[in-house]
């Protein structure tokens, strides 16, 4: 009997119309149509979506938590790229 | 028999094969390899177990004779059970599991859809509500049906064993009895030779896809509807009514 084990998928989830698919978790599945079923089984029990999406998780091109200095860093000093140098007229409730 | 009296024995049945499947696949809960699986096993179990609950409240309501659905679960004795051989048969390897879950699923939901549309209201919309759980299970247990046929050698063969083994209990859901034909006739129930055409080309598509064969055909098992049970009912059902029997009344 094979050992090996069912690739990983991750599973995002749209709790509602017009809302977009959010991470939920991740299932272990033979194939991508049993990851949808396994996603409905595991995510959305107690009526927590509309939508489903999984992807395998060996598909995800991720960042490198090594190039957090490179990647993410110089942003933090980037205060005008921030809209908050503008004066709100009265009456404009979302800006 | 009147009408009346021939629904209320109907759902009644509807409601054994509800809670004895439940309680078959409740025996898997804990046993699964698979986390994914264990829990769409228990889901499904859970759903059927509330199925039963829906027809045996409706069954002791129509009957008027006080009893409760828990009566109608706890309280019956084996004989008093109608439910299909098909559902009480016991779970085997995952493969086996399967086979009866698409066997039995693909001809409940048509059963269902046909009930949704007859002209008892409360069971209609009973029928209508279990119907969409079970379309799921099918969808699932479908699946792996063809992974396993379309899968190794090994899954192969077992479960073209396993359908060969189950296929006697297959005829009995569309053996017409008496409460089959006061239902379709007084209330606009199924007609099981046209659930049992549509079964056979639902069923033919799914073994085809799973690079099976249909099982030969064979001399058929039947007494499910009549509460002659196969051996095994005996055991499941002394487990489900241990409890209650031994304290009657109890409650937490």
């Amino acid at each position: 009997m094979s050992e090996q084990e069912w690739p990983l998928y991750e599973v995002f989830i749209r709790s509602r119309g017009g809302l977009s698919h959010r991470h939920a978790g991740s299932v272990h599945a033979p194939d991508d149509q049993m990851a949808l079923d396994h996603a409905r089984d595991t995510y959305t029990r107690r009526s927590e979506g509309v939508s489903i999406w999984v992807v395998r998780s060996d598909q995800l091109v991720a960042s490198d938590p090594a190039e957090t200095a490179s990647f993410f860093e110089p942003a933090e000093d980037k205060i005008y790229r921030h809209p908050t140098f503008y004066d709100i007229p009265d009456g404009v409730e979302n800006l | 028999m009147t009408p009346e009296q021939a629904l209320t024995a109907y759902v009644l049945r509807l409601g054994d094969n509800a809670l004895v499947l439940g309680q078959r696949m409740v025996e898997l809960v804990a046993a699964h390899p698979e986390l994914e699986e264990e829990l769409a096993n228990a889901n499904f179990a859970l759903d059927y177990i509330g199925q039963a609950r829906m027809f045996y409240a409706y069954a002791a309501e129509r009957e008027g004779a006080g009893r409760s659905e828990d009566d109608m679960a706890y309280l019956r004795p084996e004989h008093e059970f109608r439910n299909l051989l098909l559902v009480e048969q016991a779970n085997g390897h995952f493969g086996d599991t399967i086979v009866r879950q698409v066997l039995f699923d693909l001809y409940y939901q048509s059963l269902l859809q046909a009930l949704a549309n007859c002209s008892d209201a409360r069971l209609a919309e009973i029928a209508a509500r279990a119907g969409k759980e079970v379309r799921y299970h099918l969808r699932h247990a479908a699946n792996w049906l063809v992974r396993l046929g379309d899968g190794t050698d090994e899954s192969h063969a077992r479960v073209q064993q396993s359908l060969r083994d189950l296929w006697r209990y297959t005829g009995e859901m569309f053996a017409a009895d008496e409460l089959d034909a006061i239902v379709q006739a007084s209330f606009d129930g199924p007609n099981l030779d046209a659930i049992e055409t549509d079964w056979r080309r639902a069923l033919a598509d799914i073994i085809d896809e799973a690079t099976l064969t249909m099982p030969e055909e064979q001399s058929m098992a039947k007494g499910g509807k009549q509460g002659i049970h196969t051996e095994q009912f005996g055991y499941l059902l002394a487990e489900l009514q241990n409890l209650p029997r031994t304290y009657p009344g109890a409650t937490w």
